[in-house]
């Protein structure tokens, strides 16, 4: 007869590690990157999309970027299935937050209430793991500092000025941090939040989706027209710097990280 | 009931929706800037009375659950689903051990047809959509009034106009203070509250 041993799945190993938390994780890892980024007063969620199919309808297949409230939005990599349970949930709660306390959520509220949530799905029987990190990001009411926090699957949450989570996320995040300045402007976090997506999204414009979540306003998806022009603007940009690396070198003066042979090897070979 | 609130809608493109300002205990007066109204979304308000608790837990409730479904599918419920909605809701409360003690009207402006719509309510679970309405003791003012000037192509100033008439009437003839009355007009463009004045003393004859 089963005796309780094989109920719950998040039971320890002997060396300390929840080994489902740690698939979960895993889970995270292959899911499209997601990129949060913080400017002076905008704060920009960006999202890989993935590549749709031929007769996918893609104006209506849902986006990795939600709503939960008008104040709070949040992106998430992994199992989009798991999400829509989590996204579900936290929209949940910020509408009863607003009808117990006639006040909407905190940044930091929902967040913690997200991880929370994913927490409990550590250490309950029966149930496994959300396999979802999350970005959550918005402004707190009558508040103009702009908000980042992430969350995983473990349940712990974290603030943060440019993070990015799923797939390749420790690229993109070691580009955004040779990168992020404080107080940077709205066209410079939108163009830093793309610039950054594209170190691991090949397929450019196509495959990127943008949110802007500004102070009091709702949110604006950027338009793929504009952020087509963005990517052009980027990779013009790059293409005029590796021009100018290639003519600005004249002989003898040769960047120590380009090997060349010298007339020495040559003969050598 | 004591709140006197009415409302009018027309068949161009706004919904005119005024309740009294006077928030009463028996025959105290507690307040004379009281909102007898809640926005449901971008497009839909909610003007209610009854019960003093039974009135504002009632409305929270649907405007949270109205939120809810446009934060969940990414557009607002309609009027009409709205209005179903509210309806099936006081149909439960009806049945159940403690209902609410509530009645309401429901002004909105659908946002793809852009129809203006009006829908009355009460606490025994009926909904009707009306072209104006009033509860309380204002409709025995008012209604008549509505039935001799409303007409379906109506335009804001008239309606504004009409309103002013049921007002002066229940400042003639309405033995309560009811403290003024707060007017809100909802078009395709959303919910504003209009500067409505009524300070003018109205005479009796």
């Amino acid at each position: 007869m089963a005796s309780g041993y094989d109920r719950a799945l998040s039971v320890f190993s002997p060396d300390g590690h929840v080994f489902q938390v740690e698939y979960a994780l895993e889970a995270v890892k292959r899911g499209t990157c997601a990129v949060g980024v913080k400017g002076a007063d905008i704060v920009v969620l960006g999202c890989e999309k993935r590549s749709a199919m031929k007769l996918q309808d893609t104006r209506i297949t849902p986006s990795k970027i939600g709503l939960v409230d008008t104040h709070v939005c949040l992106a998430f990599a992994g199992l989009n299935a798991d999400a829509r349970i989590l996204v579900d949930k936290a929209r949940l709660e910020a509408q009863s937050h607003r009808l117990t306390v006639e006040d909407p959520v905190t940044i930091e509220y929902i967040t913690k209430y997200v991880a929370g949530v994913q927490q409990r799905y550590t250490q309950s029987g029966g149930v496994r793991p959300f396999g979802i990190s999350t970005l959550i990001v918005g402004f707190d009411p009558n508040d103009k500092t702009p908000r980042l926090y992430q969350t995983e699957p473990s349940g712990i949450y974290s603030a943060w000025k440019a993070n990015a989570i799923g797939r390749s996320s420790k690229t993109v995040r070691e580009f955004l941090e040779r990168n992020h300045k404080d107080d940077m402007d709205r066209e410079a976090t939108i163009k830093l939040t793309i610039k950054s997506l594209l170190e691991v999204v090949q397929t450019g414009a196509k495959n990127i989706e943008i949110a802007i979540m500004a102070p009091g306003k709702l949110i604006e998806m950027l338009p793929v027209e504009d952020i087509e022009a963005y990517v052009k603007a980027i990779e013009q940009e790059k293409s005029e710097e590796a021009a100018k690396k290639k003519t600005g070198r004249t002989p003898g003066t040769g960047n120590a990280a380009i090997l060349t042979r010298g007339p020495d090897d040559a003969s050598g070979a | 009931m004591y709140a006197a609130h009415l409302d009018l809608a027309a068949r161009k493109d706004f919904t005119l929706i005024c309740a009294s300002k006077a928030a009463m205990r028996g025959a105290t007066i507690l307040k004379a800037s009281d909102d007898k109204t809640r926005a449901l979304n971008q497009h839909t308000l909610m003007a209610f009375s009854g019960e003093a608790g039974d009135t504002i837990q009632f409305a929270e409730y649907i405007q949270a659950n109205a939120q809810l479904y446009s934060m969940r599918n990414g557009i607002d419920l309609s009027p009409s689903a709205v209005a179903n909605f509210v309806r099936g809701e006081l149909a439960s409360s009806l049945r159940s051990r403690k209902p609410y003690n509530v009645n309401l009207l429901l002004g909105g402006v659908d946002p793809i047809t852009d129809k203006p719509s009006l829908y009355w309510l009460d606490y025994l679970a009926s909904l009707a959509p009306l072209p104006y309405a009033a509860h309380g003791y204002a409709q025995y003012y008012c209604l008549s009034i509505l039935d001799k000037h409303h007409h379906p192509d109506i335009d804001y100033e008239q309606g504004i106009k009409l309103l002013h008439l049921c007002t002066d009437e229940l400042k003639r003839r309405l033995p309560i203070d009811f403290k003024g009355m707060m007017v809100k007009v909802i078009t395709k463009d959303g919910i504003r509250t209009v500067d409505y004045d009524d300070e003018a003393r109205i005479p009796c004859p």
